[in-house]
């Protein structure tokens, strides 16, 4: 099933659009080099010789110069509704995600009240319906209310379309619950994503424990929170033969628990943040809540290492954003009392292009694929560029420059980890699940970028 | 030096023009009038968001000694208590026009915070457990007046290192005026990595005979609800700093308030190696010297309103001997 069939958007024409002369890469289907992308009615038509495309009937955009990828996947956004739409809705945050370059995301439960039922469900759904610009997953929570106590109608919440379940923002303590969350998968499946931390090693952290949180007399969060409740999680779905996702990883740890994990046979996939590839611990000198406070925290550069690594070897399946916007009053106070949490639907290609990819310390190819790799761990079909896909696609700028923040956010919220860093590199269109789901104004105008 | 926000951000130099204006003003208190024009027709607020007796009287004390009109905005019964934000409570003080905001909070970076919402000059009178620079310029300044100097002193921070702001101003500003700093507690009260500020570690008082200076922190109860102590029997019998273990040759000092048998005994805070009445006196001075040093000298001085009836004294000078009062 395509995304479009799968998840719920805004219904609209599918496009009819040549992309001339783009230069391609589908590091997974294997498509290199400069073509036409020709999409009819919403497909991917043909992959023609570069300049040799039939236009007639579609609009003609100019892309010699620009790379066309396969639209990128977010697995792990907060879109806020229900509750908390001074933050973000549905149709600010898909539209953060289309001006990043993706082609779909998934929303966590976390709301207010938090996705415990199939009315829930459903009124999400009808949403993404009216305002998604992008194909629009929900998940539901695992524990009723994310109280940790009770087991959610998983089944019934399945039948109305919960992609999958997660309890994320908070840790799911009691490895009993978890226990029967994993049993009740088979009988309804659906990945459970796991946001893992030990609250008693957590305790009152607002960062990532070491020299940073020494000097600046932050409470620290170990690193060991993280990697011992992933060994806990792993080793019960290996009882349960279950399948588990592991949110944001932070630390070096909690990649080599991962590595164990899969190494003997565990059904377990994960996902790490940009924000949490490109920067560490450093960045909270500044104190600066508004782009630095955020849970798992930023942690040592050596963590920072081992993710890139991780993201290398392939023991990190996919790039997740995270995307957690905040009101300005909520981030704009000391740091301890701030908020937790920072947006980064639409710098994420950018802002590790800028840092892993330019300084040659990625390859182009791992960013693109690890950039839609979170469609597979939750069963969805992977964005590509293959001829007769749904037409999802990331038209690039590689070699611009831009100042994040400078024309503003979609997003509603402005705590973006990299606000005012000057990034190379940048989405100039997506096409989602057949439409166009974002131009960027300067490059729908014409004027060069 | 337009804000003072952390010792972190000072140069010895600075703390050194700090300290030699303090003396200035001690000269000044041992006169009948205590009192000097030098900020006259200036506001400073003081904002506390904690309690505080020490800092709070004597940078009151200071201002009023510097002629200054003073705002003081405590958080129980201000609009703060009313759930106003930080950031609207100083738009709101931002209409007195303030010289200066001193500022004590709960939590890290609000005097950062605040320099940035605010024009004023703002001084961070302690923010979360992050940096109490005051507290450690008064220090600084009450050792070098008994030492001279504190390059090669040998000084032990002797306690709750983790939860103390005093620890890690004053271990910064104790290392940039050359003095070699080791910080000692339980294993649970030591932050994980602070040797990367310079420091030694040690978990217990076996070596204590080293130090030149113990400067002991206060034992909070709450800490052992926590686990970080399993009892303050315990940790008295261990960390206690009492005549047994203090040499006389070792100044003792403490930052107040002192939890007596437990961090210090009683027969140590009484000794006469105890500089802890002599910190309170320099605190005065000190936080003189540090308005005086954001507000009256140049290139800080902001532009004086028009029809200021007093321009700002160059020099302290005391009321009576020099400019009209």
């Amino acid at each position: 099933m395509s995304l479009a069939e799968s998840l719920d958007m805004r219904a609209g024409e599918g496009a009819d659009v040549v992309l001339r002369e783009a230069t391609l890469l589908d590091p997974v289907a294997g498509i290199v080099g400069a073509h036409d992308i020709v999409v009819r009615d919403g497909r991917i038509a043909e992959l023609a010789a570069a300049g040799s495309a039939e236009v007639e009937g579609a609009e003609v955009v100019e892309a010699a110069g620009l790379h066309a990828f396969p639209a990128f996947f977010d697995p792990h956004v907060h879109l806020r509704t229900p509750g908390h739409e001074h933050k973000e809705d549905i149709e600010t945050g898909t539209r953060a995600a289309a001006a990043g370059g993706y082609c779909g995301v998934i929303a966590m439960a976390n709301t207010e009240p938090p996705v415990s039922t199939a009315a829930d469900v459903e009124a999400l759904r009808e949403a993404a319906r009216e305002g998604a610009s992008v194909p629009t997953g929900f998940l539901a929570t695992v524990s009723k209310g994310m109280a940790g106590e009770e087991l959610t109608e998983m089944a019934e919440l399945r039948e109305a379309g919960a992609l999958g379940f997660s309890d994320d923002g908070l840790p799911i303590r009691s490895a009993g619950l978890l226990r029967r969350a994993l049993q009740y998968q088979r009988l309804c499946g659906g990945t459970i994503a796991l946001h893992e931390e030990d609250p008693a090693l957590s305790g009152a952290g607002v960062m990532h424990e070491g020299e940073v949180s020494a000097a600046l007399g932050l409470a620290g969060v170990p690193s060991v929170s993280e990697s011992t409740m992933i060994a806990r999680d792993a080793a019960l779905a290996a009882y349960e033969d279950a399948r588990i996702h592991v949110q944001h990883l932070s630390a070096a740890e909690s990649v080599d628990a991962v590595r164990a994990a899969r190494a003997a046979g565990v059904k377990i996939s994960c996902e790490a943040t940009p924000h949490h590839l490109c920067a560490t611990d450093e960045e909270v000198r500044s104190l600066d809540a508004m782009r630095f406070k955020m849970n798992p925290p930023l942690r040592s550069e050596s963590d920072r290492q081992a993710l890139i690594e991780g993201l290398r070897d392939g023991s990190i399946d996919c790039i997740a954003t995270d995307h957690a916007p905040h009101a300005r009053e909520e981030k704009e106070v000391p740091f301890e009392g701030a908020a937790m949490g920072v947006t980064g639907l639409e710098t994420a290609f950018a802002a590790i292009h800028t840092d892993l990819v330019v300084p040659g310390i990625i390859d182009l190819g791992l960013l693109v694929e690890r950039l839609a790799g979170g469609a597979a761990p939750f069963g969805l079909e992977r964005p590509s560029l293959a001829v007769g896909c749904e037409a999802n696609v990331a038209l690039c700028d590689l070699s611009t420059e831009w100042t994040v923040g400078e024309d503003g956010y979609e997003s509603r919220s402005v705590n973006c980890w990299c606000a005012g860093r000057a990034l190379t590199g940048r989405v100039v269109m997506t096409l989602a699940a057949g439409q166009v789901a974002f131009r960027l104004r300067s490059f729908s105008l014409g004027v060069a970028t | 030096m337009r804000h003072l926000l952390a010792i972190d951000q000072l140069t010895r130099e600075e703390i050194e023009a700090i300290l030699d204006r303090a003396e200035s003003f001690a000269e000044v208190g041992r006169r009948d009038i205590k009192k000097v024009p030098t900020l006259r027709g200036r506001t400073i607020v003081s904002l506390f968001y904690e309690s505080s007796t020490r800092t709070s009287s004597s940078f009151e004390l200071a201002a009023k000694r510097l002629s200054a009109d003073l705002v003081s905005v405590k958080s129980a019964g201000s609009s703060v208590d009313k759930g106003e934000s930080l950031k609207d409570t100083v738009a709101t003080l931002s209409a007195y026009d303030p010289a200066a905001i001193v500022i004590r909070h709960p939590h890290a970076g609000a005097a950062q915070l605040v320099a940035q919402w605010s024009e004023a000059a703002v001084v961070n009178a302690g923010d979360g457990k992050h940096e109490h620079p005051s507290q450690a310029l008064l220090d600084v300044y009450t050792l070098r007046r008994r030492l001279d100097s504190l390059e090669g002193k040998r000084i032990w921070i002797v306690g709750d290192v983790l939860h103390s702001r005093v620890a890690r101003s004053n271990l910064t500003a104790f290392r940039k005026m050359g003095a070699e700093v080791t910080v000692c507690g339980p294993p649970t009260l030591i932050p994980r990595g602070i040797e990367a500020l310079g420091c030694d570690v040690a978990h217990s008082l076996d070596r204590l005979e080293e130090a030149d200076v113990v400067y002991a922190l206060r034992m909070q109860n709450e800490r052992m609800a926590e686990s970080f102590v399993p009892s303050i029997r315990e940790y008295a019998s261990h960390f206690q700093i009492d005549s047994r273990r203090l040499g006389p040759r070792q100044l003792l000092m403490h930052p107040g308030p002192v939890n007596r048998g437990v961090e210090l005994s009683g027969e140590v805070i009484d000794s006469p190696q105890s500089l802890m009445t002599e910190q309170v006196a320099s605190g005065l001075v000190v936080r003189m010297a540090i308005l005086y040093e954001l507000l009256a000298t140049t290139g800080n001085r902001s532009e004086p309103a028009s029809g200021s009836p007093q321009p700002v004294a160059d020099e302290p000078t005391p009321i009576g001997q020099g400019q009209p009062a």
